[in-house]
């Protein structure tokens, strides 16, 4: 049974999130076939692009109801950047759209601000630091450590109903926003784990280690 | 907060790293995977990778030195160089990038940048703009690694851009470009101003101090740095002289030169002194 299934709609860097897999010694396969995504230990939903082509392209590809099965399986899944948004009920990406109503919510978009010289531009690109909100001993971010810095790029942020899941947050400009949540066996993180150098690769250590007690969190 | 990025770039002919000056003249130095591994072990914050012959050849020949970077560097990796298509970019990314670069093709038909955007989210999509200062003042952009002449002037061109979509700037000025005088300041200063996405300024860091002038006089975002880190790795023990393919101007390589301008600072000692000046930088010692 393969460790991960890193699900390929078309427009995302792939290729890094396997990388890492394979750096921590999870077997994975990028695929788009729900029954190997159903066969999996665990399922990663990464994120390069747009909202609306994304959500267009798992719908076509039936993709958004291999996820909502997945899910309700109960076995590990990991949105990563755009793969939290989509999880989301709604975003403002490009007019508005529908997301895969997993998580309640809505994606908003940050607010360009300016103090003097100092600029918050959007996208918000670069590394910032994870400030823990609520417990991380069941999570992904178990092995980390608050204030750790991880890698954003990002013009929207996530903005969930119940502030219970939500596990980390970062502060933009005069913004703080969720950064990471858990809800049941979803992980979600709005930064780049596998683009956050060797701290980033602990929560893919922290997956392997996971899978490997089959601990579903 | 916001912490200001340091990101070596390394300009790619063929298989080789190279380095010019003025964009031009360009040296081979090594093997950009080599650099980009040494880079990332002393914490840089991304990497970029430019083809500087690609628009040239109408192809980018990077994939491959990609795919083999980003399988022993977790850092973001942007890529540029002779991208046209909506194709091209989803090849690239699949690689292994994770933004890609555009400059002669969005001056050729700027509505691309739109539809990259809408394709692959804003925040992927880098406009590169490479500029000339002319004799009355004004920017102009140029394309094709500063061979063409557009007559696009670079205040009008970054407005346009970011209202397309574009993502980010890569801000290179080819009058200080390897030369090591120093960032051009009014020219990042007057981008920077008028514009709401990040900029990345490029061209001209010969000394730590210029780059603290660059950051703490504009509201730049990132430093894109060449000279000062390549001519300082290329005596580093990890960076093998030899591990260069024989094409291009090979010379000074093979005769172990070293370039009088450059070869003290790496990127420890860079984010060391930014500390030092108060400026908020990922440390990742």
């Amino acid at each position: 049974m393969i460790d991960v299934a890193i699900i390929d709609y078309q427009m995302s860097n792939l290729h890094s999130v396997q990388t890492a897999c394979c750096i921590v010694g999870l077997s994975s396969i990028i695929t788009s076939d729900c029954k190997q995504i159903m066969n999996a230990k665990s399922a990663i939903l990464p994120g390069v692009g747009a909202f609306g082509e994304a959500m267009k392209k798992l719908q076509i590809s039936k993709l958004d109801d291999c996820i909502a099965s997945f899910i309700e399986s109960g076995r590990p899944f990991v949105g990563i950047c755009l793969g939290l948004q989509l999880l989301f009920e709604s975003s403002e990406e490009f007019g508005d759209h529908k997301g895969l109503a997993i998580i309640k919510g809505t994606v908003k978009k940050l607010a360009y601000s300016k103090d003097g010289l100092l600029r918050y531009p959007v996208p918000h690109a670069g590394w910032n630091r994870i400030r823990r909100k609520n417990n991380w001993d069941k999570t992904l971010l178990r092995q980390n450590t608050p204030g750790d810095f991880m890698y954003f790029l990002h013009s929207y942020y996530v903005q969930p109903e119940d502030p219970k899941i939500v596990r980390a947050t970062t502060v933009y400009g005069q913004k703080e926003y969720c950064s990471a949540l858990q809800q049941n066996n979803i992980f979600a993180a709005q930064f780049h784990p596998e683009k956050s150098g060797q701290i980033g690769m602990r929560i893919y250590q922290t997956l392997k280690t996971n899978l490997a007690k089959s601990l579903f969190l | 907060m916001k912490y200001i990025r340091i990101i070596p770039r390394l300009d790619i002919k063929g298989p080789n790293l190279v380095k010019g000056i003025h964009l031009e003249g360009l040296r081979v130095l090594g093997k950009p995977e080599s650099f980009a591994r040494l880079y990332y072990e002393q914490g840089a914050d991304e990497i970029i990778y430019q083809d500087t012959v690609a628009s040239l050849y109408q192809r980018n020949n990077l994939t491959e030195i990609v795919t083999r970077t980003a399988e022993n560097i977790f850092i973001p990796i942007t890529v540029g160089g002779g991208i046209r298509s909506l194709s091209d970019i989803s090849e690239i990314l699949r690689s292994g990038a994770d933004k890609v670069s555009i400059n002669t093709a969005a001056i050729a038909n700027p509505n691309f940048i739109n539809q990259a955007s809408q394709s692959f989210g804003s925040s992927t999509i880098v406009v590169a703009v490479e500029t000339i200062k002319q004799s009355d003042g004004r920017y102009l952009a140029f394309t094709d690694n500063g061979r063409e002449y557009t007559g696009v002037e670079v205040m009008s061109w970054v407005r346009e851009v970011q209202e397309r979509g574009a993502g980010e700037i890569l801000l290179t000025s080819i009058d200080q470009e390897g030369t090591g005088n120093g960032f051009d300041i009014d020219l990042i200063k007057l981008v920077s101003d008028v514009a709401t996405i990040p900029i990345v300024a490029h061209g001209g860091a010969g000394t730590i101090s210029h780059i603290v002038d660059s950051i703490q006089l504009t509201g730049v975002d990132a430093v894109a740095l060449a000279s000062i880190l390549h001519y300082t790795a290329i005596n580093q023990d990890t960076i093998s002289q030899k591990q260069f393919k024989d094409e291009g101007n090979i010379e000074f390589i093979k005769k172990r030169h070293s370039f009088k301008m450059f070869g003290t600072e790496n990127i420890k000692m860079i984010k060391n002194q930014l500390t030092d000046s108060k400026i908020p930088i990922r440390v990742p010692y």
